[in-house]
């Protein structure tokens, strides 16, 4: 099947197996490994992309299922404003540790950010809640997030 | 490989349900979980499969009078930031999995899932929820209890989809739910509890208690129920013990890597009983 969709700002397609896993899609076909495979089945958020601004896994998601769809990894968003100031944010408060589940923890900031500005902790928690981080604790994450919401007034 | 088809409109979803009783896809949160392989690998499906998450026809939400009706392939999280759907119905949708499966994961996928820890099912069976189930030459609209039959079991035919939940709208001012997993995100029920009431002039005029995960498919019984309506206060204190062991004699739980008997069926019966007590009582005052 043909699938087209946009990745990254870009108008993409690929012609695969439609129940190919959005994650190898994107690693394989693309080559974006700033996705990872952690878990595969929907509980790490280290293969966490947005859809449509919205934080989702890539590992249960089906490619067919992301037809149309308009779909940001961390290569994209990188290139943003926003990104500097989670990833500035992130080295203030110590965020990374051995950095594996970073991409997705930034991106479900992201996904925070875009809905609520200025998040207390516990909306911050929840919506980190689906990516997990074997270093930090979660609490400098949490740090990053609330440091970034204040530095970055204005982009979100 | 298997086929797998992407439907233009939800007509054209029913027509190749009719000619290849495809499975239905809305997110795929649990089917690609299910289905899983080796990482880098399809995940494996003995039928073709049917896309139906991007149809429109059946990712909206309808209010009427007196009903509600949600479109199957709605996501859990479009529910939440809905005006119109119930608090009691929010309440337990912000508690199911994480953000980014209620993002994808929809509604409709929870109850054809039919797992007896299926979170959004026991508001459901109190809500007196029905699912409208489509074919190309058949509407049919059923209440949910009658729908799922057993763990992963429902009366959906093959060539069937289900388009929408249909809820009747009741103004509850007691509404009570707890989950009981191992941590606050995304943990799998162990077991879950719903409590639902109207109190009027000093009296229960309607209640609804269903219980999660401690049977083959949820437990709401409208006999014992019936034992509380029109009760007060203190008729109810009074009754606690007998409504009590009537749903202990209802509640069948298992051993499972989640949970046992003996926990499940223990904490079912003090969620009871906290509920009648402590948030019902002191709620009629």
């Amino acid at each position: 099947m043909k699938i087209n969709f946009i990745l990254n700002g870009k108008n993409v397609w690929v012609e695969t197996d439609p129940l190919k896993r959005l994650l190898d899609v994107l690693r394989e076909d693309f080559g974006l490994t700033g996705v990872k495979e952690g878990c595969g089945e929907g509980e790490c958020g280290t293969c966490t992309v947005l859809i449509h601004g919205k934080i989702a896994y890539s590992c249960i998601i089906p490619v067919g299922a992301a037809d149309h769809a308009e779909i940001m990894t961390i290569e994209g968003y990188r290139k943003t404003e926003r990104y500097k100031a989670l990833q500035d944010a992130f080295a203030e408060a110590g965020s990374v540790q051995c950095g594996f589940c970073t991409p997705g923890f930034v991106l479900a900031a992201e996904s925070l950010l875009r809905e609520d500005a200025r998040p207390g902790e516990t909306a911050i928690r929840e919506a980190i809640s689906g990516n997990l981080c074997r270093c930090t604790g979660y609490n400098m994450i949490v740090e990053g997030i609330k440091i970034a919401s204040l530095k970055g007034k204005g982009l979100w | 490989m298997v086929r797998a088809y992407r439907p233009p409109d939800f007509q054209s979803a029913l027509t190749i349900m009719r000619e290849n009783r495809a499975i239905p896809l809305a997110g795929g949160t649990d089917l690609m979980v299910s289905r899983r392989r080796w990482s880098g690998l399809s995940p494996f499906f003995a039928k073709p499969v049917l896309f139906i998450g991007h149809l429109e026809e059946i990712k909206r939400v309808e209010i009427d009078i007196t009903n509600i009706k949600i479109g199957s392939a709605c996501s859990l999280a479009s529910l939440l930031e809905h005006r119109e759907i119930p608090e009691v119905l929010k309440i337990v949708i912000s508690q199911m999995a994480t953000p980014a499966i209620r993002n994808i994961g929809t509604l409709g996928g929870n109850i054809c899932n039919a797992s007896p820890a299926g979170d959004a099912l026991p508001v459901l069976y109190a809500m007196d929820a029905s699912v409208v189930l489509q074919r190309k030459a058949e509407i049919r609209t059923l209440p949910i209890e009658k729908f799922i039959t057993g763990p992963g079991e429902t009366v959906l035919k093959d060539d069937e989809l289900l388009t929408s939940i249909i809820i009747p709208k009741k103004s509850y001012n007691v509404g009570f739910y707890r989950k009981v997993g191992t941590r606050q995100a995304n943990s799998l029920s162990k077991l879950s509890f719903q409590g639902l009431a109207r109190i009027e002039e000093g009296k229960i005029s309607d209640i609804r208690i269903s219980f999660g995960a401690v049977a083959m498919t949820v437990i709401r019984s409208r006999e014992i129920e019936e034992i509380l309506i029109e009760k007060s206060g203190k008729e109810i204190e009074k009754l606690i013990p007998e409504v009590s062991s009537l749903y202990s004699a209802v509640i069948k739980p298992i051993d499972d890597q989640r949970s046992n008997i003996r926990y499940r069926k223990t904490i079912s019966l003090k969620l009871l009983r906290y509920f009648l007590r402590t948030v019902l009582i002191s709620k009629i005052g």
